[in-house]
């Protein structure tokens, strides 16, 4: 048993910190530090600087633009990413559908969408959720009938993660009733230019605009735009949660949050101590920095199984669950450090150019949008309760 | 990086699970834990036939193996058969034995001649109502000691003891016979089936283990929170594979229990903290000659006591009635769990030696 790295990983760690180094503007990384908004400029202009280096899509197939790493290399990148505090990679086209495409979808299909995708032409978002089917997924309604070449779309989508700057959508349609539900569901991509769609805004308790409700009413899809075969969609929905995800418990983001965290306790003082000294604050981190201790080596435990040829289905459910509980941990005693200057909410000062004096410490002034916002990581992707169920199946056999 | 436990280990690990299987199978362990000692002097005698003993300790000390992940994997085992039997004293005396000039001492330890514990921390004190250490003074060329040890596993049945004391240049540690003038021992029965005992000790006589200093005894009591952290894991999966078999075949309202929402993600949560608990385990071995070492032991110590408390408290509470029964051996299981959490050091002992370490780096 050894959990030192290799000296050919250590040897690719500097090489993505040097290029984080030279090639990571300042100006974003700063952003994502103190908790600035993104603009999808910056989002795009992280993403360029990912392709040009050939590094957006790592976990694809060389011939398509992807790397021939292993799993622990992607690891390593996604990490030191995350602890340089780049921009978060935006996933809908590059981890979420590349990955179906490139296994159910058609030669042509990849060979237009998957460099759209890579040179950013194309920004994609998901189309899963509905308003009856949310962890039911399954009992999706938004219908497609087919009419000649071509579906006619009707119904309505929502948690649509920045719908509002999409080009296309994937989405899952119901093209059957008759049977079981999973077996009259397809997928289907659709141009967000097409007449008949709506993107509405959801406003969110953080006071952000970050999804959408997405309506359909008459939308006609061509039928090259369906993916594999009608009826299948539920598969390839699948396929996703069993396609490799090294990073789905987010150490790295993690990890520069907590040493933030550490960093505001050293230097915060209550009762004239600091943070660090106090023993209820410190027993909080102590035990949040054990538990992100272990989830680490758990997380590489299972990419060592991934890395054998294993398929850690219900592992990476048990790195969701913790992972997502960890990161929401540790922006709750990021919100408690704050005492009652977690109270403020000066919305502008969350965008770029701001100039105005912050109100208390500058680092408390996105703590508590951030504490709220983050209750969306024990939700989605399949809420953790979700992933109990998969647990119980795959690993418990209950 | 690498998760594999490695062939030989697998194999000293395969010998072990065997050697239980056949030797120390429940009825055989409901006898032996009825017994003076709660552990079987014969089959000691065999595990260290078997090599068992000997993969604690080096080369150089006359073993075979004395990594952390070679002793991670004897107390595995342990922990998997719930095995009687001082291992935790003969790993940390043992380590002090090796760190002086007593490989004859040692070899007769390992061959399983000699049955070997350590007495390390203090006793309770009646008239005090605190704790009573033992001192050491210098007595013409040699040392006596004076003072209590408490709770110190399997003495009643031990030739030798290791005796950590107080000198006025530091701690050392002594070499004492059982039986010897001025020694006297108090044993009794442990909550998980085995023994401790008391040791009382008036002017006895002691062979100084010369060279063993306080940080060759946080060595080996480092040692000992990894053995104990893969022991704990053990007995973790242990207690979970046994819950839900019962989940699958125990049947009220019509089905299987293991169809119960509450309880399926009950077991989900429990499993998870499982992989945690083994993860802090992991690290702990893995940073056992590092730097670092005292860190991630606290943090194994730790974590491996709070999830053991919860898988044997789920343990128990699912099976309902049954799981407090002395017949099943799940109870026995859920008493080793809790009882390890007591070892060494309980888990906020270990959370509070983990800030003090965590706020100096």
């Amino acid at each position: 048993m050894n959990l030192e790295y290799t000296p050919e990983e250590e040897a690719f760690r500097e090489e993505v910190r040097a290029f984080l180094k030279e090639k990571l503007p300042q100006r974003l990384s700063d952003k994502v530090r103190t908790g600035k908004r993104l603009t999808k400029a910056d989002m795009e202009e992280w993403h360029a600087i990912l392709n040009e280096q050939g590094w957006l899509a790592p976990h694809w197939p060389e011939k398509y633009g992807g790397t021939d790493w292993s799993v622990m290399q992607k690891f390593i990148f996604e990490t030191e990413l995350a602890q340089a505090h780049a921009p978060r990679v935006v996933p809908f086209g590059l981890s979420m559908l590349a990955p179906v495409l490139i296994k159910y979808g058609t030669q042509e299909q990849c060979e237009h969408y998957l460099p759209r995708i890579l040179d950013g032409t194309d920004w994609w978002c998901q189309g899963y959720s509905e308003p009856g089917a949310g962890s039911d997924l399954a009992s999706l309604k938004t219908s497609a009938v087919r009419e000649g070449d071509h579906y006619i779309v009707n119904g309505q989508k929502t948690w649509t993660t920045l719908g509002q700057h999409a080009d296309w959508i994937f989405c899952l349609v119901r093209t059957d009733s008759s049977g079981k539900k999973q077996e009259g569901i397809s997928f289907l991509l659709i141009d967000m230019d097409t007449p008949g769609i709506e993107v509405r805004p959801i406003k969110l308790l953080d006071g952000d605009e970050e999804v959408n409700e997405v309506f359909f009413t008459d939308v006609k899809v061509p039928v090259e735009n369906l993916v594999g075969e009608e009826n299948k969609g539920w598969t390839y929905a699948k396929y996703l949660l069993t396609y490799e995800r090294t990073n789905i418990a987010g150490i790295g983001a993690s990890m520069a949050a907590l040493e933030q965290l550490k960093e505001v306790a050293r230097t915060t003082k209550r009762g004239g101590k600091p943070l660090i000294e106090d023993p209820l604050f410190a027993q909080r981190l102590a035990r949040l920095e054990i538990d992100l201790e272990n989830m680490k080596t758990t997380n590489l435990r299972v990419l060592d199984a991934a890395g054998k040829g294993g398929a850690p289905v219900a592992e990476s459910s048990m790195l969701k669950i913790r992972g997502t509980e960890i990161r929401q941990e540790i922006g709750g005693l990021m919100r408690r450090a704050a005492g009652r200057y977690a109270q403020p909410f000066v919305s502008e000062s969350l965008d770029e150019g701001y100039n105005g004096a912050p109100v208390g410490p500058e680092w408390t002034g996105p703590v508590s949008s951030q504490y709220f916002n983050n209750r969306k990581l024990s939700i989605f992707g399949g809420s953790n309760e979700v992933q109990r169920e998969i647990i119980t199946k795959a690993i418990l056999e209950l | 990086m690498d998760f594999a436990i490695g062939e030989d280990r697998q194999m000293l690990a395969d010998t072990m699970k065997r050697f239980f299987a056949k030797e120390f199978d429940w009825e055989k362990r409901l006898k032996v834990i009825e017994t003076e000692h709660g552990f079987d002097r014969a089959m000691w005698g065999t595990l260290a036939e078997l090599g068992v003993l000997g993969a604690l300790f080096p080369e150089d000390a006359g073993g075979f193996g004395g990594s952390a992940f070679d002793i991670g994997t004897v107390f595995g085992e342990v922990g998997r058969a719930i095995a009687t039997g001082p291992y935790l004293g003969t790993l940390m005396a043992g380590r002090l034995l090796a760190a002086t000039d007593e490989s004859e001492t040692l070899e007769s330890v390992i061959a399983g001649e000699k049955v070997l514990t350590f007495a390390h921390e203090p006793a309770y004190d009646a008239e005090s109502g605190e704790t009573r250490d033992v001192t050491a003074s210098k007595s013409g060329d040699g040392w006596v000691l004076d003072g209590a040890k408490g709770v110190v596993e399997y003495i009643g049945a031990a030739d030798l003891i290791v005796v950590t004391a107080r000198a006025d240049d530091g701690e050392r540690a002594f070499l004492v016979e059982r039986g010897g003038k001025g020694v006297e021992v108090v044993d009794y029965k442990l909550v998980d089936g085995g023994s401790g005992g008391e040791l009382r000790l008036s002017a006895a006589s002691a062979r100084e283990l010369s060279g063993v200093t306080g940080e060759t005894i946080e060595a080996a009591t480092a040692a000992g929170v990894v053995a104990l952290s893969w022991e704990g894991v053990a007995v973790m999966d242990e207690l979970r594979d046994q819950t839900l078999e019962y989940m699958r075949t125990r049947k009220q309202f019509g089905v299987p229990i293991g169809k119960f929402q509450a309880l399926q993600h009950r077991m989900a949560t429990l499993a998870l903290e499982i992989e945690q608990a083994r993860s802090a385990a992991i690290n702990a071995a893995a940073h056992f000659d590092k730097p670092e070492r005292d860190r991630f032991g606290a943090a194994a110590k730790y974590t491996v006591a709070r999830v053991g408390n919860l898988a044997a408290e789920e343990a128990i509470q699912i099976h309902g009635g049954i799981g407090m029964t002395w017949e099943l051996p799940l109870s026995h299981f859920a008493k080793r769990m809790v009882m390890l959490g007591h070892v060494l050091g309980d888990e906020d002992e270990h959370l509070a030696r983990y800030i003090e370490l965590m706020r100096a780096a």
